[in-house]
């Protein structure tokens, strides 16, 4: 989707007079993109600009006579808009009123939602049996309370207007019985051979539910095989562990006690199993109060730029296929014998090699190396080796078994699959979920194959590329649809319940499996509650346990034991392969639609990925000195060549990236994703071949001389360089514990009276320290206060609606900058500048503190977001909000208004909740609680990096930590006083590579 | 050169401006009594509905609580509406074959629920919590009006954002002790002033009159 270059496009970059000025210094510290280091025109409409393109449709003109007519009209109109008389509403109570629920009061049910079939635990909002809100469970050990983006995103998987609602049979509409009668004939037909032409196709399975119900399946039909694919699975992990341990184990981390962190091209705190979990133990070895304190060190080794890296006290870029070097030269740094890679020196200095060694070996027991999932099964094994010389076993880390049901080799599981269809040994294959049609590797040609197959059937939420090549494609139900069951990173089991009857009858993989076994009638509740009555034969009153399971969201007690695992000898002794030659080419899951799974829901494809800050794209990701090379600029749309293949990409310049590698994100290209996703972005699978699924060499790159224009996020809502981030290292911030608040004026005058707080007077700090990035809040709050999403073109021209944005900055070094991320939300100033400016007080300050909006008042001039010097309001130039698509209505926060055309609005620190608890404590003749009240974005925050509360009590949370030293203001010489505070960064470099790093 | 404009403009232009004037008043006059007849605020406008339910025979006349059929006013925003079951808890006993109440039987017996028609009713943007205005000591009929003596239930007050103020600027006119809130029958005492005062730094009552107390 090439596009001619037109405002959309971003203007020249030239690197090479960057990197001129910025050896001259005249360069800000901190900068959030090329375009502002280098000041481009485009940069500087959209600093100076709060709209760059305007506020109106630019076709639009509007002469004198127009002008006075419609102002004359306005004005007559306006007084009209009193005269609406409410439409008569009916009342429809139950005829049965069932337990529990009260109207106006939401219940709260514990489930799991699934990635890659690891569950994290949540709790789901349900409002009159609606589920509005999906919020992290505390009891459950993979959430701790806070869940990622894709959790909080889930709720609209589930209204997604676009999921199938009708059992289709070869293109035309099918029924549920009418399948049910060919899968009964078909399985007949395979029941002569045992089954031989029958293939079972799932993605990863951790329900032992329904892996009791496959294996029942495939007792039924010994000669059938399943399969289980996923094109973003962890088959290197796996076969790492297999290499090491000699067997599949699982790996949990306890965070809690690690002092040093060296991550291997690992994004730990913010993908995969147990993230979420990770990143709050991360954090909390981080916080730093007082001069004696201490903070856990990250050594992050990686060469796409991840939320982990951005972390990372030290960051060393290098080639993905680098990091077997570079893990087996500290492999023998740390005394585990392992040999030479060609190139072992690799990138890697010596002496930071032998820095980090040291310092690891310092922390032995307290140390931890984790290896990344794209990363070669051989450097998981080396970790695993380095972690146990270090004495880390049992201690930072520990093993299970498997969580999986079946851990296998998936990738080549679905490299046989495509063997057999080919060979016509496959008659029959049923589709449990995925897309293989669309992201099976590209040679294996799975797209030619499958319609080859005599019967084909697909359970699928979308009738998407796989379902058009099935003959029969049923409905899937979504996870908060259906009864299941899931295990988390550790093993704990979490028995997931509906929140809601399928909106469109669909089917969940136990509904499938029970047609398969003869089942059909059988509902999924009872197929799950049975196998786990069965399983747990010596619990007295099982009723009781299980009433308490579903409760509690977790099973009690089942959380795999710690495995004793031995290490196998001489693990890297083998020397690696000879390294391939030529450009190297490195596939990654995107950030927010991960594998294209998620291309449809259009919170995640708006979220701003936390490096890049693009939305609605993916992209070829490349170092600025490469660009340099080949004269390449962001939004080229270049030519990419792998293994024989071309697709076209655009190119993104990105600071810290590793040179002579080019990183392409998948999940995007999506051709029947539905009205959202499908021609988002490019395919990056198109190239993506069977041998080299994650790191591949002999890339070619050509330019050709168009444009591919993006939507990045970066540098809207600039505030123009001013001393926004404050970073020290913690040696810094021992000698000067202050240095956050050097700028503090000290009684500042101001021509607004003192206005004094009574009662409550709310509060939020952010601490920078912990805040990953990762883009959970900004989620929550779209889902929590109904916010719209719209699109890329609006994006574009600056108008997406977040109420919270993430701010990335870098600071330093063009190519290997340090990276932060700073969430902005309203500040809610004392003084606050919008609220002096608003002709219709549409905004202005609550007794409590708040700086409120009214919708309702609101005329929209615009002037309260013109003068906000945070630009944290967003206006509603258009109708964003979906007032036609009724499986939309359903997903709404009844407790917030819809916006409509013409409206402001920004951050409100959720005061439907504060309101809510506030009544509560009311009714109860008390005051609130310090923690009773919890933001949407606070309550989701894995890293617990969000404080709210009140801060005219000394002893709240909140409080506490605007009293740290560390605490500051943005922009604290406006003298707006805001109420949303930031704890400073810190890093805790390794003074020996700082010194080194400074020669 | 002749007068372009005879005398009688001069009449005209006075007549149109101060017409004009005139006729803007006018508008918003009656823009204004319009707004505040019952055409548009339904007050006093006793609304059918499917079955003629009187709270004058079950409250006046046979001193049911609010509570039995709204049962959720204390603890929720919504007062709640009595599923049909509440009503067959004694409809099942008396008045078993009563023509007006077949839409009920009917409800209970096909689980259809019956739809009535909304009496009380404020706008999208405005969160009204019955809850918390009850635990305060706002009694039902202050804002409801004489329910014992509806036959048909109408509304009472307008529900405009200024007779919310009354109250909210001024709430020691109409608190009633916690005890009185569910009597239909009370009556304010001549004291209301000083009983309301009291009763405000008893019960804790502020003035909310802030924009995100009602609105977000």
């Amino acid at each position: 989707m090439a596009t001619e270059n037109k405002n959309g496009g971003r203007p020249d970059v030239d690197i090479a007079t960057l990197r001129h000025s910025a050896r001259e210094g005249n360069t800000p510290r901190f900068w959030r993109g090329l375009d502002e280091l280098a000041g481009t025109p485009e940069f500087r409409d959209h600093a100076e600009n709060e709209f760059p393109h305007g506020a109106n449709d630019p076709n639009a003109t509007l002469d004198r006579r127009e002008l006075l007519k419609v102002m004359a009209a306005s004005a007559a109109f306006a007084g009209l808009t009193g005269c609406t008389k409410l439409p008569t509403q009916t009342i429809v109570p139950y005829v049965r009123e069932p337990e529990q629920i009260i109207p106006g009061k939401p219940l709260f049910y514990a489930t799991a939602v699934t990635l890659g079939g690891v569950a994290t635990g949540v709790l789901v909002e349900s409002h009159m049996s609606r589920p509005t809100k999906v919020e992290g469970n505390p009891d459950h050990p993979g959430s701790l309370g806070a869940s990622d983006s894709f959790a909080q995103a889930s709720i609209l998987g589930l209204y997604d207007p676009d999921r199938s609602r009708a059992e289709v049979h070869d293109g035309r509409i099918g029924s549920w019985p009418e399948f049910q009668t060919e899968l009964t004939a078909a399985l007949a037909a395979a029941k002569i051979t045992g089954g031989s032409g029958l293939r079972l196709l799932t993605q990863t399975i951790t329900s032992a539910s329904l892996a009791a119900q496959i294996r029942k399946f495939l007792k039924a039909f010994p000669s059938a095989k399943w399969h289980q694919y996923e094109s973003v699975g962890r088959d290197n992990v796996r076969e790492g562990a297999r290499i090491a341990f000699g067997e599949y184990v699982n790996a949990v981390y306890r965070l809690n006690r690690v002092e040093v962190v060296l991550t291997l091209d690992s994004d730990f705190l913010t993908s995969g199993p147990g993230s979420v979990r990770y990143a709050r133990e991360f954090a909390a070895k981080r916080r730093v109060d007082g001069a004696e304190s201490i903070m856990n060190r990250l050594y992050a080794v990686e060469c796409t730029p991840t939320n982990t890296g951005a972390m990372a006290d030290h960051r060393l870029r290098m080639r993905a296929s680098e990091i077997e070097s570079f893990a087996r030269a500290l492999a023998r740094e740390i005394g585990v014998s392992a040999a030479a890679g060609p190139g072992s020196s690799s990138s890697a200095p010596a002496e930071w090699i032998a820095a980090v060694a040291r310092d690891l070996k310092q922390h032995a027991g307290a140390s931890l190396i984790v290896a990344g999932d794209q990363q070669p099964p051989v450097v998981h094994a080396l970790a695993h080796a380095i972690n146990q010389k270090l004495g880390n076993f049992d201690k930072t880390v520990y093993f299970t078994q498997p969580i999986e049901e079946s851990p296998i080799h998936q990738w080549e599981s679905m490299g046989e699959l495509a063997a057999d269809i080919r060979a016509g040994k496959v008659t029959t294959i049923l589709i449990l979920g995925g897309n293989p049609a669309y992201d099976a590797p590209v040679d294996l040609g799975l797209r030619e194959l499958l319609p080859k197959v005599k019967f084909s059937a697909r359970l699928g939420m979308h009738e998407d590329e796989t379902s058009v090549l099935c003959h029969w494609h049923i409905p899937q139900a979504h996870s908060l649809e259906s009864w299941g069951d899931a295990r988390a990173y550790d093993g704990t089991i979490t028995v997931m319940q509906p929140l809601i009857a399928p909106l469109y009858e669909g089917k969940s993989e136990h509904d499938f499996l029970a047609a398969l076994n003869g089942q059909a009638e059988k509902p999924s509740h009872d197929i799950v509650r049975e196998f786990w009555l069965a399983q747990k034969t010596g619990i007295p009153r099982f009723d009781a346990f299980w009433e308490k399971t579903l409760r509690d969201g977790v099973m009690a007690g089942t959380a795999f034991p710690a495995k004793q695992v031995s290490l196998k000898l001489g693990i890297g002794e083998q020397p690696p392969a000879a390294r391939p030659q030529g450009l190297e080419i490195v596939f990654r899951p995107d950030p927010t639609i991960w594998d294209g799974r998620f291309a449809n829901n259009g919170w995640l494809q708006e979220l701003p990925k936390p490096l890049t800050k693009l939305t609605w794209d993916n992209v070829a990701m490349l170092s600025p000195k490469m660009a340099q090379r080949l004269g390449l600029k962001s939004e080229d749309a270049i030519e990419l060549k792998y293994e024989g293949r071309t697709i076209v990409a655009p190119a993104w310049v990105m600071p810290g990236h590793a040179d002579e590698s080019v990183t392409v994100f998948l999940g995007y290209g999506r051709t029947r994703a539905g009205n959202v996703g499908s021609s988002a972005g490019f395919d990056a699978g198109w190239i993506r071949p069977y041998a080299t699924p994650w790191i591949g060499a002999g890339l070619e790159i050509r330019k050709t001389h168009q444009k591919w224009a993006l939507a990045a996020t970066q540098t809207h809502n600039s505030m123009e360089g001013r001393d926004l981030v404050r970073v020290a290292t913690l040696d810094e911030y021992h000698k000067n514990p202050k240095f956050a608040q050097a700028d503090v004026v000290k009684n500042p005058l101001s021509l607004y009276p003192e206005v004094k707080y009574e009662g409550y007077s709310w509060g939020m700090a952010v601490d920078l320290n912990a805040c990953t990035g990762c883009g959970s809040c900004v989620v929550a709050c779209q889902a929590e206060n109904n916010i719209a999403v719209v699109g890329k073109k609006e994006v574009m021209i600056g108008r997406e609606m977040h109420w919270i944005r993430i701010d990335r900055y870098f600071e330093g070094d063009l190519d290997d900058p340090k990276t932060y991320h700073e969430p902005v939300v309203c500040m809610h100033c004392e003084d606050a500048p919008c609220e002096v400016v608003c002709p219709v007080m549409a905004t202005v300050h609550s007794p409590e503190g708040l700086n409120e909006m009214i919708y309702n008042r609101c005329v929209g001039t615009r002037y309260c977001s013109n003068n906000c010097p945070y630009k944290v309001r967003r206006f509603n130039f258009r109708l964003y909000s979906d007032w036609d698509t009724p499986s939309l209505f359903g997903m709404r926060n009844p407790n917030v208004s819809v916006r409509s055309r013409g409206v402001m609005e920004k951050c409100s620190y959720c005061v439907q909740r504060i309101n809510a608890v506030k009544i509560e404590a009311e009714k109860q003749d008390r005051s609130v609680r310090d923690g009773e009240i919890v933001t949407a974005c606070q309550q989701s925050c894995p890293s617990e990096a969000i404080v709210f509360g009140n801060i005219n009590d000394p002893n709240s949370r909140v409080s506490k930590m605007k009293a740290k030293n560390l605490n500051y203001s943005l922009l604290e010489e406006l003298n707006t006083r805001p109420r949303t505070t930031y704890q400073a960064r810190l890093r805790n470099p390794n003074p020996e590579i700082e010194k080194a790093a400074a020669v | 050169m002749a007068q372009i404009f005879h005398h009688s403009t001069n009449t005209i232009a006075r007549v149109s401006i101060y017409g004009a004037v005139l006729l803007l008043l006018l508008l918003g006059y009656t823009v204004d009594v319009v707004n505040n007849s019952s055409y548009v605020t339904e007050v006093h406008n006793a609304r059918p509905q499917p079955v003629p339910f009187s709270h004058k025979h079950h409250v006046g006349e046979l001193g049911l609580d609010c509570r039995y059929c709204h049962a959720s006013v204390e603890v929720s925003s919504s007062a709640g509406m009595p599923p049909t079951q509440t009503c067959m808890t004694c409809h099942s006993q008396i008045w078993t074959g009563a023509a007006m109440l077949e839409p009920v039987r009917a409800s209970y017996r096909d689980s259809v629920p019956i739809s009535w028609t909304r009496v009380n009713a404020v706008p999208d943007f405005v969160y009204f919590n019955h809850s918390i205005h009850v635990a305060k000591g706002v009694g039902c009929t202050t804002c409801h009006g004489p329910i014992a003596e509806m036959n048909i239930t109408w509304r009472q007050e307008s529900l405009y954002m200024r007779w919310c103020l009354e109250c909210h600027n001024a709430p020691e006119n109409y608190l009633r002790p916690r005890s009185e809130v569910f009597n239909s029958f009370y009556r304010a005492p001549k004291n209301q002033q000083e009983l309301g005062l009291r009763l405000m730094k008893e019960y804790k009552v502020q003035k909310l009159t802030n924009c995100t107390t009602c609105h977000r």
